[in-house]
């Protein structure tokens, strides 16, 4: 029998929870999204002094036209990381889509609503295989998204003028049902001179569904478990496959959601190499403070992440200076966020063995 | 007539691509009752604890509950049926707070399905009643599991397994050493449900350990029983000598095949 009996008040259990009553800055470093929201602030002002015409409505009109695109990507591809996975596909499924609609809608002469139907189904279809590839083989979802991603481009760049005659589609709003089709995914508001366009709401919604998703369900739990241990998310019984078929899934109907909210305004559709796009997602999400190795992130960060993309893009446009200067910027702004993630994830982490 | 064992192996095979980790099996469990599981590395404990708790599925034979043929499709499955499991690793995910690790997979939950959401207030409480119940205080719910020691950790799944646990309880120790602590909390625990009447299924690597909590021992070698002892049967020396036997027998066994294959298999 062992000497002193050991009273379980004494463990370290207690000596640990007392020592980590964080205190207020901790808590605040311990957001991920921190980093986002103040680059997004020191963006704003230096821009804002440089640029006026940023600050104006209309600026802001054009900066959150662009938020609401990459913001939408953004949050899917987030919640995806947290869930341990990655997709580089949601760009070219945004293409392909979209040409999809475009073909049943324009050389078919298909109503929109089937049209966008079938492609919805089509995009959904080619997240499940990727889900299916990545759950049955095990293989690095880089890889496997990747792959998809060059067949699902090349085919749509070399189909489209086989089947369209040439490489743009146009004309589409003599297809029967546009104008209701238009008003969901095209509306436009002015307000004082800025025209805002429907994708802003379709972004705000994203991220609020996808943000309550997250933290606020049995199904966000899953995988916020799983992007922290798959291990342990399965020895728990997390249904790991059901939770990343249907993750892939709703990255795909983002993608779908953003060729369709870039077909209807133009009443047309290219067939474009869009790989990068799926980067520029991946980039806004991490940025927003979503840890590359899953098991945590937030959706509000990501969309402080699009707004900081799209504030940098729109400001060195409007500054004159070179268009590409905003990819070197956002290379910037990527390092430092995944330094200050760095941080973060050492204040979540044990605190020093005794 | 008796009532059945809460849980029951009957030539139960477990194959891995052909290989057999278990092999035809036969053993109960019944409440009330600490069975210890003792044998050397890739003897089968693991693939036990693996069926036990519905991460693997058996290939042949039965595993009965309550006298009842069962076939869990998920650890969720086994743990809805009141068995509950502290794995080797514990199984917590790091990075979320300590109430999301005890709950996950039973979240309580409110509201209608499309809006149906995490009740967090009655998730906290819980939490914070589960650890009481083993004699933890001072955790905050709200802490990610990073930030717990190594005692703590094995505190939440302790606590968790002994929440969920209405029938069974399986631990499967850490290959590391334990502290006395450790092995404390582990034993109060063992010990309280049994009390409760719940089967506990205890895998060690201690054999002195096993022998003070234990009333059952399970010997397993190759994926076959190779012995079911009582404490009548055995003290604390018998144990060790029986482990410790067989693990260098095995060894022993294997150099010397391999340096002369005309031994054939024996």
């Amino acid at each position: 029998m062992p000497g002193d009996p050991v009273i379980v008040d004494r463990l370290p259990v207690a000596r640990v929870a007392a020592a980590h009553r964080r205190r207020v800055a901790d808590r605040v470093l311990a957001r991920p999204s921190i980093a986002a929201v103040l680059a997004l602030l020191v963006v704003v002002a230096v821009f804002g002094v440089r640029v006026p015409g940023l600050l104006t409505l209309e600026g802001l009109a054009g900066v959150l036209d662009a938020a609401a695109l990459l913001g939408i990507g953004g949050v899917a591809v987030g919640l995806l990381l947290v869930g341990g996975h990655f997709d580089l596909s949601i760009g070219t499924v945004t293409v392909a889509s979209a040409v999809l609609t475009g073909v049943l809608a324009g050389p078919m002469e298909w109503g929109i609503w089937p049209a966008l139907a079938v492609s919805l189904a089509a995009a959904l279809t080619v997240g499940l295989v990727n889900g299916w590839l990545v759950v049955r083989t095990g293989l690095p979802s880089f890889l496997v998204t990747l792959a998809t991603a060059l067949v699902l481009q090349g085919t749509t760049v070399s189909a489209l003028p086989l089947v369209a005659g040439g490489p743009r589609i146009t004309g589409l709003d003599e297809a029967p049902g546009w104008s209701s089709a238009a008003a969901l995914f095209g509306s436009t508001a002015e307000v004082g001179g800025g025209v805002f366009r429907v994708s802003l709401l379709w972004w705000l919604a994203g991220t609020a569904g996808a943000g309550w998703l997250l933290w606020r369900t049995r199904f966000g739990n899953d995988v916020l478990a799983m992007g922290s241990s798959r291990r342990a998310a399965r020895e728990l019984g997390v249904p790991v496959q059901r939770t990343t078929l249907t993750l892939y899934a709703l990255t795909a109907t983002a993608g779908w959601l953003l060729g369709t909210l870039a077909l209807v305004p133009a009443a047309s559709v290219a067939a474009t190499p869009s790989l990068i796009l799926a980067i520029d997602f991946v980039v806004v999400a991490v940025i927003g403070g979503c840890l590359l190795t899953g098991g945590y992130g937030s959706m509000a960060g990501a969309a402080a992440g699009a707004l900081l993309y799209a504030v940098a893009r729109r400001g060195v446009e409007l500054a004159g200076w070179d268009p590409r200067w905003s990819q070197a910027l956002l290379g910037v702004f990527l390092l430092v966020a995944l330094l200050v993630g760095g941080v973060v994830r050492a204040r979540l982490r044990a605190a020093p063995r005794s | 007539m008796p009532a059945p064992p809460v849980l029951e192996l009957r030539g139960l095979s477990v194959r891995y691509g052909g290989v057999p980790a278990l092999d035809r099996v036969g053993v109960t469990f019944e409440g009330g009752c600490i069975t210890c599981v003792l044998g050397e590395n890739g003897s089968g404990k693991s693939t036990l604890v693996a069926v036990l708790s519905g991460l693997r599925a058996h290939d042949d034979g039965d595993l009965l509950l309550d006298g009842v043929p069962v076939r869990f499709r998920s650890p969720r499955a086994a743990r809805e049926a009141g068995i509950a499991t502290v794995w080797q690793d514990l199984a917590v995910a790091p990075l979320l707070s300590v109430w999301r690790n005890l709950c996950l997979g039973a979240e309580p939950t409110r509201g209608r399905w499309p809006l149906r959401r995490l009740d967090v207030d009655a998730a906290r409480e819980t939490t914070v009643r589960a650890l009481e119940r083993i004699g933890v205080t001072g955790v905050d719910p709200d802490q990610p599991v990073n930030s717990l020691q190594a005692g703590a950790r094995q505190s939440l799944a302790i606590a968790r397994a002994v929440h969920f646990g209405a029938r069974a309880l399986v631990l499967d120790e850490p290959t590391e050493p334990m502290t006395i602590a450790q092995h404390t909390l582990v034993g109060q625990a063992v010990l309280g449900a049994r009390a409760r009447g719940l089967a506990v299924v205890l895998v060690t690597h201690n054999p002195r350990y096993a022998h003070l909590v234990g009333d059952r021992f399970l010997l397993l070698a190759r994926g076959q029983v190779a012995g079911d002892l009582t404490r009548a049967d055995v003290d604390a020396d018998d144990l060790t000598r029986l482990m410790a036997g067989g693990e260098e027998l095995t060894a022993l066994t294997t150099r010397l095949q391999e340096l002369h294959p005309e031994l054939g298999d024996r």
